[in-house]
């Protein structure tokens, strides 16, 4: 098997708020192609790695290392969704659009180029007829499809998800996690932050679990169902962390 | 209606007349393009506390003398946008408290500060036209307006230019940021930019309606409109007419300048809205 190209490397890593730890002793490797799951708890340091990851917040201890062509900015970012965008006056173009603001630099308008990106990815995601109609309007699941083409427009080799089903119906989740794993099949890598223990071992190949301030767990997804902790975790409940 | 027409046609015969309409159409078209970032970020608080810190600021600008006010207010304005748009940012709720603070405060000290030190007879006169903005329209200087309209055309040529940033900062500030994009310095062009319109708007409606200024038209052209292009377009346009309209009805039935303005953008408010309530029917 050919080796894969090395894109995330955390090493180390200690993430907190102003000297306060969250979480340490975060250690993981994402190479291209990896459908990694972000596991834990509410307040377990999950959004913490998420900026870490994106270059938001550096580490208090450790480091992360990007390779493989992905710099900063070069992280296609699906975030969750906040109130004000419920309820946003903007067609599905405009906000496709936007991920490609990162290329524009000091341009203020976009070129053609970055529309031609744009339409490329909302056919990808099967939003094309949708792009005239009103954000606010759309279901749960299409909007997030939206956001997810924006961010493909941002950057189209690694993609970090931040709970993208939250909110929806089983039926559009199951649609949504189909469509991340088609996405990662074309050789998008996915990191996906959940609580979603279930769909975790469905669809990712590798899982890095956190939690009690510490990382719990790291490697390849077979091998985590194998281990103590994923058996745990999965059997109890149902398999929903949170519940 | 011919009286009126003709009534009209005397009044714009004066240049003080001309100067009044040129600078109200264009502070009416600065507001409401930057009033739909405002309530999208739900920013409107912000807009309501600079109106007085501006109030303030003009109170100690009449005490000290000084012949051009601008000189005091516009600083004094615009650094505390930058102020309260860090406050705002850190921790929702003090931030509201901290808004109302320097509001009120503002508001309350810039009263004290004029009737200990005014010479002028008339006070109270002199404190209701700075709030309500009656008379200082028609008594603006052909300096005045030319400043107006600098200041107007830097106001639309900066929005014209960040338009797709503001738009991406508005609607999403945390991917904004993961892609590389500096929103920061974005919010802080918005904030000063809102400095700006509300120290010009002063001199149209006074300093406690211009929120209204700013919010409605936003708030009229969001319930119908469903592109965030068609959205400020409409605003525009509704404040445009809405400013031009309020300003001819003030002349004819010699209603206050301010207040009239503000009427015709709530009805236009109510008719957007019956409208939204039959298109969703």
């Amino acid at each position: 098997m050919e080796e894969k190209e090395l894109q995330i490397e955390c090493t180390g890593c200690s993430l907190g708020y102003e000297g306060e730890t969250v979480v340490s002793g975060v250690d993981f490797k994402v190479h291209a192609g990896d459908y990694l799951c972000i596991l834990g708890e509410n307040g377990s340091g999950k959004s913490t790695l998420v900026k870490a990851l994106l270059g938001l917040k550096s580490p208090n201890s450790g480091e992360i290392k990007r390779g493989g062509g992905i710099g900063a900015g070069e992280i296609g970012y699906l975030p969750q969704q906040t109130v004000v965008q419920r309820d946003f006056p903007a067609s599905v173009r405009e906000i496709v659009l936007s991920g490609c603001l990162g290329k524009t630099g000091l341009r203020p308008f976009y070129n053609s180029a970055e529309k031609k990106l744009a339409a490329k990815n909302m056919e990808r995601l099967g939003i094309t007829d949708l792009a005239k109609r009103c954000y606010r309007e759309l279901s749960g699941g299409q909007q997030q499809r939206v956001l997810l083409a924006r961010a493909l427009c941002a950057a189209d080799k690694i993609l970090l998800l931040d709970e993208p089903v939250t909110g929806l119906d089983p039926k559009a989740q199951l649609d949504l996690y189909e469509l991340i794993s088609k996405l990662n099949k074309n050789g998008i890598t996915i990191i996906m932050v959940s609580h979603d223990i279930n769909a975790a071992v469905m669809f990712a190949s590798h899982i890095l679990h956190i939690g009690g301030q510490k990382q719990l767990f790291f490697g390849s997804k077979d091998d985590y169902v194998e281990s103590p902790i994923g058996r745990s975790f999965i059997l109890s409940e149902g398999g929903d962390i949170d519940e | 209606m011919s009286d009126m027409i003709a009534k009209l046609q005397y009044y714009f015969t004066f240049p003080f007349v001309q100067y009044a309409m040129i600078v109200g159409l264009l502070i009416a078209l600065c507001s409401s393009l930057l009033g739909v970032t405002l309530v999208l970020k739900r920013f409107s608080f912000i807009g309501d506390g600079l109106s007085h810190v501006a109030f303030g600021a003009m109170a100690v600008a009449i005490v000290t003398g000084i012949t051009n006010q601008m000189l005091i207010i516009m600083p004094v304005t615009v650094a505390s946008a930058i102020l309260l748009l860090r406050t705002g940012q850190n921790t929702k709720r003090k931030g509201d408290a901290a808004v109302a603070m320097i509001s009120v405060g503002a508001l309350a000290l810039g009263y004290m500060l004029i009737n200990i030190f005014s010479k002028s007879a008339n006070v109270a006169g002199d404190v209701c036209s700075t709030l309500f903005g009656s008379t200082s329209i028609l008594t603006l200087t052909k300096a005045e307006v030319w400043l107006c309209i600098a200041l107007a055309a830097i106001v639309i040529a900066i929005f014209v230019l960040f338009y797709n940033k503001i738009f991406a900062v508005t609607f999403d500030e945390s991917f904004s940021k993961a892609t590389g994009v500096k929103s920061d310095i974005y919010n802080l062009v918005i904030a000063i930019i809102t400095a700006v319109i509300i120290v010009l708007a002063m001199n149209l409606v006074g300093s406690l309606l211009i929120s209204a200024l700013i919010i409605f038209p936003a708030l009229s052209a969001m319930r119908v409109f469903k592109s965030f292009l068609s959205v400020i377009i409409c605003s525009a346009v509704i404040s445009v007419i809405c400013a031009g309209a309020g300003m001819m009805i003030s002349i004819l039935l010699s209603t206050p300048v301010g207040s009239t303005i503000v009427t015709a953008d709530i009805a236009v408010f109510l008719i957007f809205w019956i409208i939204s309530l039959f298109k969703r029917g």
